[in-house]
């Protein structure tokens, strides 16, 4: 069974899963108007995996928020294999994981991963058989019936994805999927998720567009890393990596992923050429 | 989890032992004061007096028990409907919570006790005014709390709903019914003991049935002992709704037990 499969592609393979363009979006608060995003383009396709990398506040949440239909952008396209897209007809049609888990403390971690199916209409009963079968998979067995407040922030953050998953959209949309936690489980975690992503088949596999504040997050498992401006938010720099896959731990201290993380750095504005800036701040 | 420590067996002793102890010896100081001062018994009578009149009087003190319970059941039942339903009208529109809310406050200051007499004009001396004033008065923390609960409900976690596609009726039975439920519970046992002295304190305005009704009588004629005989009834009456009500929030709740660590 292909781990992080999806339903079959209704468009030919390599086509555009997500396709937007000339994206805006502003907030209005107490009559102060606040621009997130500006004339943002940008597509993801089939069974790709896109890292988008920027300074907090810069709109990346907001450019969820937009994909999965939970927000009207002020301006711009959207379009979801192909078709042209409404803000209320996006919602159902992707797989989103917000920053927090958003678990609930009175289902058990069983019923917590089944809510996408149970939604989606599949009875109960067979929606936490689905569920269960895949918490091997997941390192969650033993754990079916427990409450999110007996859980580990890994843990959590498993059961959260494992629920993303089980919702079986083409598109996965994390938001710092990993953000929560310490720096060990989030590089088991990020190993996992790569280890399932790159094991299922090419055509059936989820794109996924994941939100990072980790640029080696970002390089380790992307095909491609979107860095944006601070806000509004604009496309700085497109960084395709050249790393082969399946990717392996050890690649994080070759010279192309070295040579990566300078560009990418740069195009943060974190590295600047001259002068160093721990040195030179007041 | 599972595993039950000596500690907690000893809390669960204590949590019994203590209060007992400590009634048990109230009641033995009464009964020591009561016979040392030669206190007539229409005035205070000993403990053991009325376990006497609990015993004798039973035939008298059961049905009007019964009458007394349902009342306070049939009330607290009504309030909970219209808790319910006033809750989820205020959660579910702003324009209505702004007209309903502020008078459902308001009305918490109108004393109960000028209703009781007018319900009584209306309805006569059967059950029906007795339950009306059990609910009114049962009505206001269960609203109070069901609005406070669905107000509670986590709204990322609605949004999360709203992203996988969720129908409005979905996310109010996913996420704000369990959300509220806490709150509801915690209305419910206020609004129970307020229903015994609802039904209670309908009974006293004006009553054929009912302990309230037989305390009065009983009050007008000095037999105290019986008054108190009664008294000891409804609070049997209140506690054991009381813990029925823990109870069933301990089995509807589960997870409640686990929260305490976030
Ligand atoms: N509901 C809102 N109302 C008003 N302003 C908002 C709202 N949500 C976000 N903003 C503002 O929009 C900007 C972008 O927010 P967003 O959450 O998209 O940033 P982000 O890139 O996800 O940041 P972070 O990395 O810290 O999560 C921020 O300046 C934020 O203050
Ligand atoms: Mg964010």
């Amino acid at each position: 069974m292909p781990l992080l499969d999806s339903h079959p592609p209704r468009t030919p393979v390599a086509a555009r899963r997500l396709v937007l363009a000339h994206v805006s979006a502003t907030y209005v608060e107490d009559g102060q108007t606040l621009t997130a995003l500006d004339d943002l383009s940008l597509s993801v396709t089939d069974g790709e995996f896109v890292a988008l990398i920027g300074p907090s506040g810069c709109g990346k949440s907001t450019l969820l928020d937009i994909i999965s239909g939970l927000y009207t952008p002020s301006a711009g396209d959207i379009r979801l294999d192909g078709e042209t897209t409404t803000t209320a007809s996006r919602l159902g049609r992707t797989a989103y994981m917000r920053q927090r888990d958003l678990l609930m403390p009175w289902r058990s971690a069983l019923d917590n991963a089944a809510l996408a199916l149970e939604v989606h209409g599949t009875p109960r009963r067979r929606a936490r058989t689905l569920a269960r079968a895949r918490f091997a998979e997941f390192g969650l067995v033993g754990f079916e019936d427990a409450y999110p407040a007996q859980l580990s922030g890994g843990m959590r953050q498993r059961v959260a994805f494992l629920r993303t998953v089980l919702a079986e959209r083409p598109l996965l949309l994390l938001d710092e999927p990993f953000g929560a936690l310490d720096a060990l489980s989030r590089v088991g975690l990020q190993t996992w998720l790569l280890d399932r992503w790159e094991a299922a088949a090419q055509p059936t596999r989820q794109a996924v567009l994941l939100v990072t504040h980790d640029v080696d997050e970002a390089i380790f498992l992307a095909d491609r890393v979107v860095v944006l401006t601070p806000r509004p938010g604009r496309i700085a720099h497109i960084e395709p990596i050249d790393l082969l896959r399946p990717r392996r731990r050890e690649m994080v201290t070759s010279a192309p992923f070295l040579a990566h993380r300078a560009t990418l750095l740069a195009a943060l504005g974190l590295l600047p050429s001259t002068p160093d800036p721990a040195v030179s701040t007041p | 989890m599972t595993v039950t420590s000596r500690r907690e067996v000893g809390d669960r002793i204590g949590r019994w032992l203590w209060p007992a102890l400590v009634l048990l010896a109230l009641l033995a100081a009464w009964e020591t004061a009561v016979r040392l001062a030669d206190t007539p018994r229409w005035m205070l009578p000993p403990p053991t007096a009325v376990a006497a009149a609990l015993r004798d009087d039973r035939a008298l003190l059961l049905p009007n028990a019964w009458v007394t319970l349902q009342e306070i059941l049939l009330g607290f039942a009504l309030a909970l409907l219209a808790g319910l339903l006033t809750g989820v009208a205020i959660d579910s529109s702003r324009t209505i919570e702004r007209a309903l809310y502020p008078l459902i406050i308001a009305s918490q200051t109108i004393p109960l006790v000028a209703l009781a007499p007018i319900l009584l004009i209306w309805f006569g001396y059967g059950l029906l005014p007795k339950v009306l004033v059990t609910a009114l008065v049962a009505f206001f923390p269960l609203a109070v709390n069901t609005v406070d609960g669905l107000h509670a409900a986590d709204g990322e976690t609605l949004a999360l709903l709203r992203s996988l596609g969720a129908s409005p009726g979905q996310r109010f039975r996913l996420v704000k019914l369990p959300s509220a439920l806490p709150h509801l519970f915690t209305g419910a046992r206020i609004a129970i003991t307020f229903s015994v002295v609802g039904a209670v304190f309908g009974e006293l305005v004006g009553a054929s049935a009912g302990l309230g009704y037989l305390m009065e009588r009983a009050g007008a004629q000095f037999q105290t002992a019986r008054v108190f005989a009664a008294i000891v009834l409804l609070a049997l009456i209140g506690v054991t709704l009381f813990a029925s009500v823990a109870l069933l929030e301990r089995l509807l709740l589960p997870w409640r037990r686990h929260v305490t660590r976030e």
